[in-house]
């Protein structure tokens, strides 16, 4: 029998970023958090002089262990889903602080089409402009609604930036200065310019000066090392959980963070959360953690994968397109090209995760899609986030992949080329979901979560389409050699593409094609809120955690507004909820 | 050429000191050892020198690197092989030292008695089953089997194609030729197509070239050197606007480590 411990007013799973902000929250207003992380522990000085390519970005170092958890992948239903073996498309975290952690630290807004995109793109274009496969919604909340929360995640952070001229109106500039601008990007804002773009530099979550949030967290100036995605920062120079909101709620005395504490069930009880199981991973003990409120926020696929092992809310069907539970799974389209340089060299080496330069003429609903056979688009933009020896190797389309010739060419251009990437939209298919995989298990015994996931005509289409200005840049930029990378065939899991999964708990006005509201509150279960990038209805053309930032302000202004009015709904759902289940 | 390198190798930690006039370089933390280092090295003296204290760690001041001898290849002969073959995917030429030089092949030596050669964070649980390109490896054998596996199958097919072992065959060509049949799946494998075997084999010779000189890969910062990347370094942020390439000595763990 577990052990049952003393309530507590809420309880999070895991403990990143979507935790710590509701925790940093919610204990300042008074109330009990307990935060339940099946990582390790984590302080800053685990990350001090940790500049080790092999050790973080080939073997992994920050990410889950897959021999104990992974997930099952296949293209579409009709293939035999087997298991990710290994770490390859995307890098699932673990420990705390999550993901948070090993980011490059790229914090963008959405664009106001983002949040209103179906009825957008009916007015704009009329309704036979989405195709049929593709369930595309608005999100049940605009842009306008949620601009506070991306402002108060922005100043937690000390986003250094510049204003994107084709960005959704602001209420404020962002807190510091943009980060360097260093020969390449001084290159590509010239280029971009040129050509009649409108480049901004990229905000980001590496800070150009020693910096105080609003909750009195100390932040430090980057010092532009080169070592951030799949590293932790040595300096306190990248906002984390572990140097923002983890601090702010333990300062108040009223949060608690217990780790290597695995929950594997969320406990219900008449259609309300009663708390949840959870085993100590050293001991195999298992436990139960009673609260008013269940807050989940791990990583987006353990969301999904958690609700559909506890039972809670319906699963989605892609037959019927009924349920909503593993609905509208979305990544991120990403197209790149190469420029090789004769004359040139740069320092390639140097940089910061979020050190770039970006423009959105073909992002959102930018641009005109009247006579195009795809919606919606994505970043252009270049970015010095460090190249590194042994996960750098550029070389020209053609050259051999091993020997004298790929020896001779993949120094010559180390610091001879440049990278332009295509950071495409995701847009939802009736054909892409989440579910649980019938043949494989956890280290528990409990089934693994299925990814059923291909890119569509539309992804197809949009990436060539948006690519091609890739290769325009680069010229303009004076490469000597292009090669162009905007041909999507199948999704393919092994190569490493971008940590932006999205979707399956996704929100809305509506609980018949929604499973949360706007405050990621579940229209299921009043004090069970399930928030992160899980509640996206679609991706957008940027990274997500500014938006993953955002939403988690908004889901704990709920929790608070649930706890101090005795619960109930936040939000008149626009259609009556189903019956409950029980 | 390979063994060559280790008659460098004849300098201990305390001369290395004496040379360069540290008088206690152990006591120097962070990235200075580094910077100081990286004042001195303004000819190919000075940078020996610096290969010296890499080679001399860890072996007390002993003048032979003990840390290179084989933990997972039982027979010579399989080791032998595995050389060769990482030669022929990062060959000695103009540019500088070839992966045998790096100390690559006591590198993957060395991953393989390790975690990573048992598949140790990977999901190794079954049924396994052969599924499609797009859903990655699925193979129930562990990189330290696979490899076993493959540098014997290598050995075999050069003996029985060209009449003589692998790592003696004299024309780079003929050893070319039998990385390109693998490389195209034109050998057969036991348990894991041959394609899987070679594609693994050549990441892990790039890790042993570039890696940081710990794992016994990179010896000297020489794979560094030659790609103009200065390794650890903790700061770029006085220059990172600089319109001009910067050449800079590197700098490893060791030199943070160290104190």
């Amino acid at each position: 029998m577990p052990t049952e411990l003393d309530r507590v007013d809420v309880v999070t799973v895991g403990v990143g970023w979507t935790a710590g902000i509701i925790a940093a929250e919610l204990t300042k207003a008074g109330y009990t958090v307990k935060g339940l992380e099946r990582g390790e522990e984590k302080t800053l000085e685990d990350y001090l002089h940790q500049k080790d390519e092999l050790r973080y970005a080939l073997r992994y170092e920050m990410m889950q262990d897959l021999s104990k958890e992974t997930i099952t992948f296949r293209n579409n239903s009709d293939m035999n889903a087997l298991p990710m073996r290994r770490h390859g498309s995307f890098l699932l975290g673990t420990d705390l602080g999550g993901s948070g952690v090993h980011w490059n630290g790229q914090t963008y807004r959405f664009l106001p089409y983002d949040f209103e995109i179906r009825s957008q793109t009916e007015e704009r274009y009329g309704e036979d402009k989405i195709p049929d496969y593709m369930t595309l919604q608005d999100w049940g909340i605009t842009y306008d609604e949620l601009e506070p929360y991306y402002d108060r995640f922005e100043k937690t952070c000390g986003i250094a930036g510049e204003e994107n001229p084709l960005g959704g109106p602001r209420s404020d500039s962002y807190p510091l200065p943009p980060m360097a601008e260093t020969k390449m990007i001084r290159m590509f804002k010239e280029a971009a310019t040129n050509l009649g773009y409108h480049p901004f530099h990229m905000p980001s979550a590496n800070l150009t000066e020693n910096y105080e949030n609003p909750d009195g967290q100390q932040l430090y100036e980057c010092q532009y090392c080169a070592f951030c995605e799949r590293f932790g920062c040595d300096y306190g120079a990248k906002a984390d959980p572990i140097v923002t909101v983890l601090p702010t709620a333990q300062e108040t005395g009223n949060f608690e963070i217990r780790t290597n504490s695995n929950v594997t069930r969320i406990l219900t009880e008449n259609g309300e959360a009663t708390g949840v199981l959870f085993v100590d991973t050293k001991t195999g003990e298992e436990f139960i953690q009673p609260a008013d409120v269940v807050a989940v926020t791990s990583y987006v696929l353990n969301n999904v994968r958690l609700l559909l092992t506890s039972e809670v809310g319906t699963p989605y069907d892609p037959e019927t397109g009924e349920g909503v539970i593993g609905k509208n799974y979305c990544y991120q389209v990403m197209g790149s090209a190469n420029g090789f340089f004769e004359d040139e060299k740069f320092n390639t080496f140097m940089g910061a995760g979020a050190l770039g330069a970006a423009f959105d003429d073909y992002n959102g609903d930018n641009f005109d899609h009247s006579d195009l056979d795809f919606l919606h688009g994505g970043e252009i933009a270049i970015t010095q986030t460090g190249r590194r020896p042994i996960n750098s190797n550029p070389v020209p389309d053609g050259t051999a992949s091993w020997g004298s010739e790929f020896k001779e060419q993949s120094l010559k251009y180390f610091n001879r080329s440049l990278n332009l990437r295509l950071q495409g939209s995701s847009l939802p298919s009736q054909n892409n979901y989440l579910d649980l995989d019938p043949t494989y298990t956890d280290r528990y015994g409990d089934p693994l979560l299925r990814m059923t996931y291909d890119f569509t005509d539309q992804d197809r289409n949009m990436a060539q389409y948006c690519g091609q200005v890739l290769g325009e840049m680069l010229e303009e930029m004076g490469a000597d050699h292009v090669d162009v990378d905007n041909e999507i065939g199948n999704y393919d899991i092994v190569p490493y593409q971008t940590t932006h999964n999205t979707g399956g708990v996704i929100m809305g006005e509506d609980p018949e094609t929604s499973a949360v509201n706007n405050y990621n509150q579940m229209w299921d279960y009043d004090n069970l809120f399930v928030t992160g990038a899980s509640a996206f209805a679609h991706n957008s053309g940027y990274n997500p955690t500014g938006t993953v930032g955002a939403l988690a302000y908004r889901c704990a202004e709920g929790i608070q507004e649930f706890l101090d009015n005795g619960g109930g709904q936040l939000v008149e759902a626009k259609k009556p909820s189903r019956k409950m289940r029980t | 050429m390979a063994e060559d390198s280790n008659n460098q190798d004849g300098m201990t930690r305390r001369k290395f000191i004496q040379n360069t006039g540290l008088v206690a370089a152990g006591a120097l933390g962070g990235g200075l050892l580094g910077g100081v280092i990286g004042n001195q090295t303004g000819d190919e003296t000075a940078n020996t020198n610096q290969q010296n204290a890499e080679n001399t760690n860890g072996t007390n001041g002993d003048t032979e690197n003990r840390m290179e001898a084989r933990v997972f290849f039982k027979r010579q002969q399989d080791f032998n092989v595995l050389r060769s073959m990482t030669e022929r995917i990062f060959p000695e030429d103009d540019n500088g030292p070839g992966a045998i030089e790096l100390g690559v092949p006591y590198y993957i030596d060395r991953q393989l008695a390790g975690p990573w050669g048992m598949n140790a964070k990977e999901y190794m649980d079954g049924p396994f089953e052969e599924g499609a390109d797009t859903q990655g490896s699925q193979t129930r054998v562990p990189r330290g089997d696979m490899f076993l596996q493959g540098v014997r199958r290598v050995n075999a097919i050069s003996q029985d194609q060209f009449g003589e072992n692998f790592f003696d065959l004299e024309d780079t060509g003929q050893q070319n030729e039998i990385l390109s049949a693998l490389e195209n799946d034109d050998v057969n494998m036991n348990g894991f197509s041959s394609s899987e075997f070679f594609s693994t084999l050549v990441v892990a010779t790039m890790e042993g070239a570039y890696c940081d000189p710990v794992y016994g890969g990179n010896r000297g910062m020489r794979g560094w050197q030659m790609k103009e990347f200065p390794g650890a370094q903790m700061a770029y942020a006085d220059v990172i606007e600089d319109e001009e390439f910067h050449e800079m000595d590197p700098v490893s763990l060791h030199d943070h480590h160290s104190s």
